[in-house]
């Protein structure tokens, strides 16, 4: 038990042995459509009044007032924009600044660059401390200094004790303005790349994961390529120094902190450092297409697995979508929690999986992903298909019940205050807002929007944009073991998942 | 936010060593004044944690028992029956419980006599065979008929749960949600109901649910395979050795008989604690609490698991030759978490895995170059009972295996041989009380704590008691304690060797 709170990832692979009893249900695609929950069968509807339900008698009383506290917003004359949330629960302050840019922009020929860019920038240091020694430093003081990068940006963040603020903000600053991008430091992050590399045919899980995303966008979308050696090792230090010339400037940063301080005296303290910071060009998301997949049955061959992934894939959404509030109840329909249909058909009632879910995704700025998933074993691979596909069928023909709306909608509105429980989280909402250009007020809307969502809405949005005509299958699975074969779902494509090797032996360019 | 607990936070900052124990005593003085604990008269353990902050609660139910407690011949059973607790109750998830309960009962007879003429090896008869499985799937078409599928977890669900879910460990049980504070008269209801009176309805369709489950995180994933032989190898004797999930074979013939009896042992009140942390008032709510959670029946203390693993008397090690990229993997036997020298293997972990200041990461991964991640942990696969010190690298592609233990064990001697230094002792101790401030404002890991120290201490204070032996962690327990565990007989090894496939094991692997 204990080792579950280790947060090494290969730690916590070696503690699967803790067994819930729900597996992620819309993880299907990485398309993180907010966190939601469930919904209702009919059978609710069913139960016989013989059988008493003393729950119905439990007073329900009205929720304890809460104003949840809006983070200070300023905007200096750069460009640049500062969020501050006090807390003072506890004596830390966390920052972290966003900086727009990210893995889909980076050139083709060198995928993987932001990431190992979010390596490397921490690794190496600044001009006036080296990585290595700012890690001995952070870690006296149980601080930390982070640099990430992800699709859409990259980030720096640290935390520490309020105490520690002005020197762990001093460090990290002078790594934001000042970095010292080093060979040795972007070999390792090299070698950790290729270790990712050689492995991702080893779990069926991200093989699936990688190839629903490539069907959905096309290989070679911005949103779907995947990082190789030959990619990975073009990238040199300079294209780190000049990815970091080109995002950091102040028009394209957005910087948020919470916890234990004062809001004048903390914006005076940035304003000092982030004032004098030339304004540049904001980077803008990448134009891309979005054709959606090519219908058919697609097949990843892995001969070591008695269990299939199956994704259905199909295209996704844009959040700005005014059908963004019928769609979300038709997610909470279909997977939103254990009283919604895939769950209860395809695991409670045909036992076929264990993990099963999925959803109309959407993205901010560009659309997201229709994908749907279950595990099951080998045999009962078509089974499963047809029977989430039949789940999909029925979000067209069959509206839900009144009793199934309204258990999709209380489940949101009724978990609602989870999204504003705590003031990071408000902080956090806030910042993604801005930095996709969304509405301040997108969370209070959301939830006007459900409310005022029917069963015929979920219907209509199901028609609009589900096609079952058009999606894709994809499985990945053992061919030896699937009976009967997937040609009864249609003509079957066979996906190479081959990993190409580097130029030489694997591993060879990075060196020692 | 708490007052309390503000203002005694802030006098922890900018401690010194000499004035850490004082501090750690008066944020402990914060939580006394907001934590009630109520043994009821049927043995049970309530505690109530207040934290008026935002208007919400999580709780944190631990039954004291886990795959550890599965007898012989049914591994998978606590597992199982953590699956169970979310089928309902005599009140929720039935539409007529007396009958129902009837229909269950002829289920169960008719699976016992369809599953003795399943396990004879003389004698069976193909017709009787027919017979006997056609009249236990009719009965559980009978039974199934009162079945509202899933209600107890979508009653929680649109009453605004989150985070719903279960986890089985070798040492124990839990159960977790959070919800809005005005549901948490229902969560009494729903919880003490649960524990007090589950009924193991469609229990033969969660059992192949299980099996999916073992499919995905242990038969098809290469790491988790690798653990279930590990433990397997490690242990002759413990209960340790068997897979929390359970074997295949015993998962398919675990009854419902089977689970109820389990129920009726381990989830007696005097084996649970619970622990609600959030917007609650002791005062206010304990008489309703008490009225729920003291009316389940009470039941005798389970007696204890009393396997003791024999000492370890020879080097034991296993080679995994697959398609699957290298891993290494190796544990030593450990005492228990109340060993004295707990806090010593803890001191160990942190030294040689917290972060890019840690041994492993400046050796393997930094230096030599030839691993993406290594680490050292404690309490695997538990630590209620004596597991296993760890320690795992994943190498870099070109590097083996071999390179891994050789490197791992340079550090081990290192650590036996020559004293740690001074910074890396206290950065272990900072780290530790920082750690354990970070956590005070999340209701969920709170519950989680507060419940876990009462049961493995008999008091939650233990929690913030357990940084004074920290504290006295010197350099001399580091070598002692490393030159009395970590030697060569006391040690299990694991490997797991790329090797390509041939056409014999694919044919192996398709034999199911």
């Amino acid at each position: 038990m204990r080792i579950s709170t280790n947060t090494c990832r290969f730690a916590s692979a070696l503690a699967v042995l803790l067994c819930g009893i729900l597996a992620t249900g819309a993880a299907a695609t990485g398309q993180s459509e907010t966190q939601t929950k469930s919904t209702a069968a009919k059978l609710a509807t069913q139960a016989a009044p013989a059988q008493a339900q003393p729950w119905k008698k439990i007073a329900i009383p009205p929720l304890h007032d809460f104003k949840p506290q809006q983070p200070k917003r300023i905007e200096l004359a750069n460009g640049l924009v500062i969020f501050l949330q006090e807390d003072h629960q506890l004596p830390f302050i966390n920052g972290r600044i966003l900086i727009r840019g990210g893995s889909r922009d980076e050139p083709a020929t060198k995928i993987g660059m932001i990431s190992m860019y979010g390596e490397a920038w921490r690794t190496s240091g600044s001009s006036t401390k080296s990585g290595d020694a700012l890690d001995s430093e952070l870690a006296v003081k149980a601080a930390n200094i982070e640099t990430g990068g992800e699709e859409a940006n990259t980030t720096i963040g640290w935390s520490c004790f309020k105490q520690d603020f002005d020197s762990v903000f001093g460090e990290a600053a002078d790594l934001l303005l000042h970095p010292a991008f080093k060979v040795e430091k972007l070999a390792i992050a090299q070698r950790n790349m290729a270790t990712g590399i050689a492995r991702r045919n080893d779990d069926p899980g991200s093989i699936a994961d990688r190839e629903a995303i490539k069907l959905a966008y096309g290989k070679d979308s911005p949103y779907a390529r995947q990082a190789e050696y030959a990619t990975v090792n073009a990238v040199t230090v300079d294209d780190l120094k000049a990815w970091h010339d080109r995002s950091v400037v102040a028009n394209n940063l957005i910087v948020s902190l919470v916890g234990d301080f004062d809001s004048t005296q903390m914006e005076a303290k940035l304003r000092k450092v982030f004032e004098p910071l030339a304004r540049g060009i904001a980077i803008q998301a990448p134009k891309s297409d979005f054709p959606g997949p090519k219908p058919g049955v697609y097949f990843a061959d892995k001969e070591d697995v008695n269990q299939s992934t199956v994704i259905l894939v199909g295209a996704g959404i844009l959040r700005n979508n005014p059908d963004y509030y019928a769609i979300s109840v038709m997610n909470e329909v279909f997977s939103g929690g254990f009283g919604s249909r895939v769950v209860q058909n395809v695991r409670t009632k045909l036992g076929l999986a264990y993990s099963v879910g999925g959803n109309l995704g959407s993205q901010y700025d560009y659309p997201g992903i229709f994908g749907a998933e279950a595990g099951t074993k080998s045999v009962s691979t078509v089974a499963a298909t047809k029977a989430i596909l039949e789940e999909i069928g029925r979000l067209k023909t069959d509206p839900p019940t009144p009793a199934e709306l309204k258990k999709a909608k209380d489940d949101v509105m009724n978990s609602f205050i989870f999204r504003y429980d705590k003031p990071e989280k408000i902080l956090n909402e806030q910042v993604t807002l801005a930095f996709y250009g969304y509405p301040s007020d997108f969370l209070e809307k959301y939830k006007d929007g459900i409310a005022r969502v029917t069963a015929a809405d979920v219907t209509r949005v199901a028609n609009k944009y589900i096609d079952v005509s058009k999606l894709a299958i994809l499985v990945v699975g053992n061919k030896t073991q699937i009976q009967p074969p997937l040609t009864g779902l249609g003509t079957v494509t066979d996906l190479d998942i081959t990993i190409p090797s580097a130029p030489g032996k694997p591993g060879a360019a990075v060196g020692k | 936010m708490s007052r309390m607990v503000s203002l005694l936070l802030t006098l922890v900052m900018g401690w010194s060593v000499a004035a850490r124990a004082q501090d750690m005593t008066q944020v402990l003085a914060g939580f006394e004044k907001r934590t009630t604990v109520k043994v009821l008269p049927n043995g049970l353990t309530l505690i109530v944690c207040e934290r008026p902050e935002a208007p919400v609660f999580s709780f944190y139910t631990l039954v004291d028992a886990g795959s550890a407690n599965d007898p012989e011949g049914a591994s998978g059973l606590a597992h199982m029956f953590e699956h169970i607790a979310f089928k309902g109750t005599t009140e929720i998830g039935t539409t007529n419980y007396p009958a129902e309960k009837v229909a269950l009962t002829r289920l169960e007879a008719a699976y016992s006599a369809y599953d003795a003429e399943v396990r004879k090896r003389v004698g069976q008869d193909a017709n009787r065979l027919a017979t006997l499985k056609k009249a236990f799937e009719d009965a559980q078409t009978a039974a199934q008929k009162f079945v509202v599928p899933n209600q107890f977890a979508e009653l929680a669900e649109e009453n605004g749960a989150v985070g719903l879910n279960a986890s089985t460990g070798e040492d124990s049980t839990q159960y977790f949600w959070s919800m809005p504070s005005n549901r948490l008269e229902l969560w009494a209801y729903m919880e003490s109901g649960r524990i007090g009176k589950p009924v193991a309805r469609e229990f033969y369709k969660e059992r192949d649910v299980v099996q999916e489950e073992r499919r995905m995180r242990t038969d098809s994933d290469p790491i988790g395979a690798m653990v279930e032989q590990f433990l397997a190898t490690a242990y002759v004797a413990h209960p340790y050795r068997v897979p929390t999930v359970g074997w295949e074979s015993e998962i398919s013939q675990v009854n419902a008989t089977e689970a109820a009896a389990f129920h009726a042992k381990y989830y007696v009140p005097s084996n649970i604690v619970v622990a609600v942390v959030g917007d609650l008032k002791a005062a206010d709510t304990m008489p309703m609490l008490e009225k729920y959670f003291g009316a389940i029946p009470p039941g005798p203390k389970p007696e204890p698991m009393t396997t003791i693993e024999p000492p370890q008397f020879a080097e034991k090690s296993l080679v995994i030759r697959e398609a699957t990229q290298p891993f290494y993997l190796e544990g030593y036997h450990r005492p228990d978490y109340r060993d004295p020298d707990d806090a010593v293997y803890e001191a160990i972990a942190d030294i040689f895995s917290n972060g890019r200041t840690s041994r492993l990461y400046k050796s393997l991964v930094r230096d030599q170059k030839i691993a993406a991640d290594a680490e050292g942990f404690s309490g695997f696969p538990g630590d209620k009972f004596p597991g296993l010190f760890a320690f795992y690298a994943v190498p870099v592609p070109g590097h083996t295996p071999d390179e891994m233990r050789d490197a791992i064990h340079k550090e081990i001697e290192k650590l036996k041989t020559t004293d740690v230094t001074d910074e890396e002792l206290e950065m272990f101790k900072t780290r530790s009380r920082a750690d354990l401030l970070r956590g005070l404002d999340d209701n969920e890991g709170l519950a989680q704590q507060l419940a876990d120290y009462q049961t493995r201490f008999g008091d939650w204070r233990e929690l913030f008691r357990k940084l004074d032996r920290i504290d006295k962690v010197n350099k001399a327990d580091i070598r002692r304690v490393a030159n009395q565990s970590f030697v060569e007989n006391n040690r299990t090894s694991s490997r797991i060797e790329f090797t390509q496939p041939t056409q014999a094991t694919q044919a192996a692997g398709g034999a199911k």
